[in-house]
């Protein structure tokens, strides 16, 4: 699958700094991107600019080398000719039909035997068949959001855009229906491109990811990638997350697990349910790492890496300290520290991360 | 008692009802999703019969379907007759009179359809006809009903128009209105008594089963 979407829109709000978004997805299924920024950054308006739902001022929208938008000639494709599913903040299911209607809205065209088996095989899949007599004013957050899928995914469309798709749940259903939203994405086989500021989100949901900050693209890449390596001061601040490390809890003690991250262990506190023997991703910030000179003294800090320098780059009075610990690891601290310790690219150091400093995700 | 004058505005009423409910649909439609800049002028024309007094609207309506206008002489070559006085002119000088009645509580309901339900739906392929059917006219069942019952009860009530554009015929245009109105006239004060009281319950029992439904189609999608 290589489905390409290119975006280059502008559009102008009156009060508001203009959103002008450029990228280029190599739109693979099965894994989710992720177009991420604060709110107010224009994720939103991207989004429903690629749904059709509202007009870029000029630019050009192509998926599939189909043009969907073109400022030029004027040439706008209504959403009902894109074939894409969306899903809006709070999925907009239809109040006055059944879950088995709703899923089955969008299969107009086809005939009444084949409505019904696809409508009956996206319940299934979803593991909604029991609520299908329902209306959504009877089912949780939870089950809307998997009603809203079916729905958007039942007429097959080939791009599938979410909008902040946990936003509208509370705090303590999030987690479990993240985990769930991340299964279904990986088994739904449709390029998708999901809308959130939240890093946890991001972290857990999506591979690659998108960067906007006040109206423009700052960034693309792989979420690891990005949350590492920031291009820029601005595109740090909003990510916020330096270190992403895959990894796999190997043992839990009073609370605290154990990650093993490449060939080095990470302490941390249990968080999500999670148990021994399962995959997760440990976010550290880059705050959060302390550098010590050898050999290291008595502190209350649970991690303690032997590590190398990789590279330093400076940002103003700050220093990203790039450190190689048997896996990667981002370091922020100020130039002066760095100064005073003669640190350089090889030379050898003990990094210090509290094990409350580490964010466990499940992937 | 006068049940043909009854027969007649209820006849009257029903037919105005049902054309109303043919072309207020789609003015309430045009009134609700419209985004051009002069929509205020539709609004204002066809709010106008609320205001104006019906013998305004009757008399220049008179004018404009009489057999001098072109209009009236249209009709007069098509269908022989002429529409001053008879009841196709009478049933359009009501639809224009109750027009309002029928199309602000339908295009209010519409435009109270949230935008993002339109919006998904036009996102899962469906035609603007096919949101309006499955989505918008199921959502704004009890305006649209309101509209009808108030455009039937508001022509089962009318005295003006019917008096300038029907005139008084026994049968034909009499409505129960106008009979009333002849018996006091004539000092009947027993027969208007009655024929009063006959439209009072019709008018009443209407709104009272109208507004006893419309509790129904909403406690229909609340949660249980």
């Amino acid at each position: 699958m290589g489905a390409a979407l290119e975006v280059r829109i502008e559009k102008a709000f009156p009060g508001r700094a203009p959103i002008r978004a450029e990228f280029a997805l190599d739109a693979a299924a099965g894994a989710a991107t992720i177009l991420f920024g604060p709110s107010g950054a224009g994720k939103t308006t991207v989004l429903r600019s690629l749904a059709g739902l509202e007009k870029p001022d000029s630019g050009h929208i192509s998926f599939a080398g189909e043009t969907w938008f073109d400022g030029g000639r004027r040439m706008c494709l209504p959403p009902q000719a894109r074939r894409v599913g969306f899903l809006a903040q709070d999925y907009a299911l239809f109040p006055h039909l059944t879950v088995a209607q709703n899923v089955g809205y969008g299969l107009a065209g086809k005939s009444r035997a084949e409505r019904r088996e696809v409508t009956v095989r996206m319940l299934e899949f979803f593991e909604i068949a029991d609520l299908a007599g329902r209306r959504p004013p009877q089912i949780s957050g939870g089950q809307a959001q998997r009603v809203a899928l079916a729905r958007a995914l039942a007429p097959s469309p080939r791009l599938l855009l979410l909008d902040e798709p946990l936003s509208a749940l509370d705090v303590p259903t999030r987690s479990r229906v993240r985990t769930e939203l991340r299964r279904h994405l990986e088994r739904i086989q449709v390029p998708t491109l999901l809308v959130t500021h939240d890093r946890t989100e991001a972290v857990s949901l999506g591979r690659g990811i998108v960067v906007m900050v006040e109206g423009e693209v700052r960034q693309c890449g792989a979420v690891e990638e990005v949350f590492r390596r920031p291009a820029g001061a601005l595109v740090a601040a909003t990510v916020g997350v330096e270190n992403v490390i895959q990894g796999k809890v190997t043992a839990e003690d009073d609370g605290i697990l154990t990650v093993l991250a490449g060939a080095g262990r990470i302490h941390a506190l249990r968080a999500e349910d999670l148990r021994v023997g399962d995959p997760v991703l440990a976010c550290i910030r880059g705050e959060e790492v302390t550098l010590q000179q050898l050999p290291a003294g008595r502190d209350s800090a649970r991690n303690h890496f032997r590590c190398e320098v990789t590279g330093i780059e400076n940002e103003g009075s700050v220093d990203r300290v790039a450190l190689d610990c048997g896996f990667p690891l981002v370091a922020l601290i100020t130039r002066k520290s760095r100064e005073e310790m003669e640190l350089r690219t090889g030379s050898v150091v003990i990094a210090a991360v509290k094990a409350t400093g580490v964010h466990l995700v499940r992937p | 008692m006068d049940w043909v004058a009854l027969g007649v505005s209820l006849k009257l009423a029903f037919w105005t009802m049902l054309v109303l409910l043919a072309i207020g649909m789609p003015i309430a439609y045009w009134v609700a999703f419209s985004r051009w800049k002069l929509k205020f002028l539709v609004e204002a024309v066809v709010a106008l019969p609320l205001v104006l007094p019906p013998t305004v609207l009757g008399f220049y309506l008179l004018v404009a379907i009489g057999p001098r206008s072109p209009l009236g002489q249209a009709y007069q070559r098509v269908t022989g007759g002429l529409l001053p006085f008879s009841f196709e002119g009478l049933l359009a000088a009501s639809i224009l009179y109750s027009l309002p009645f029928a199309v602000q509580p339908m295009a209010a309901a519409f435009g109270s359809v949230e935008p993002r339900l339109l919006e998904a739906s036009r996102c899962l392929g469906a035609s603007r006809w096919r949101t309006f059917r499955r989505v918008i006219l199921p959502l704004s069942a009890p305006g649209v009903v309101t509209g009808m019952v108030l455009s039937f009860a508001h022509t089962l009530g009318e005295f003006g128009v019917v008096l300038m554009i029907g005139g008084n015929l026994a049968g034909k245009t009499r409505t129960a209105s106008i009979a009333i109105y002849d018996e006091v006239q004539a000092l009947n004060y027993e027969a208007a008594f009655a024929t009063s009281c006959l439209l009072l319950g019709v008018s009443f029992a209407v709104l009272l089963v109208t507004y006893a439904l419309q509790r129904r189609v909403w406690t229909a999608w609340a949660p249980r």
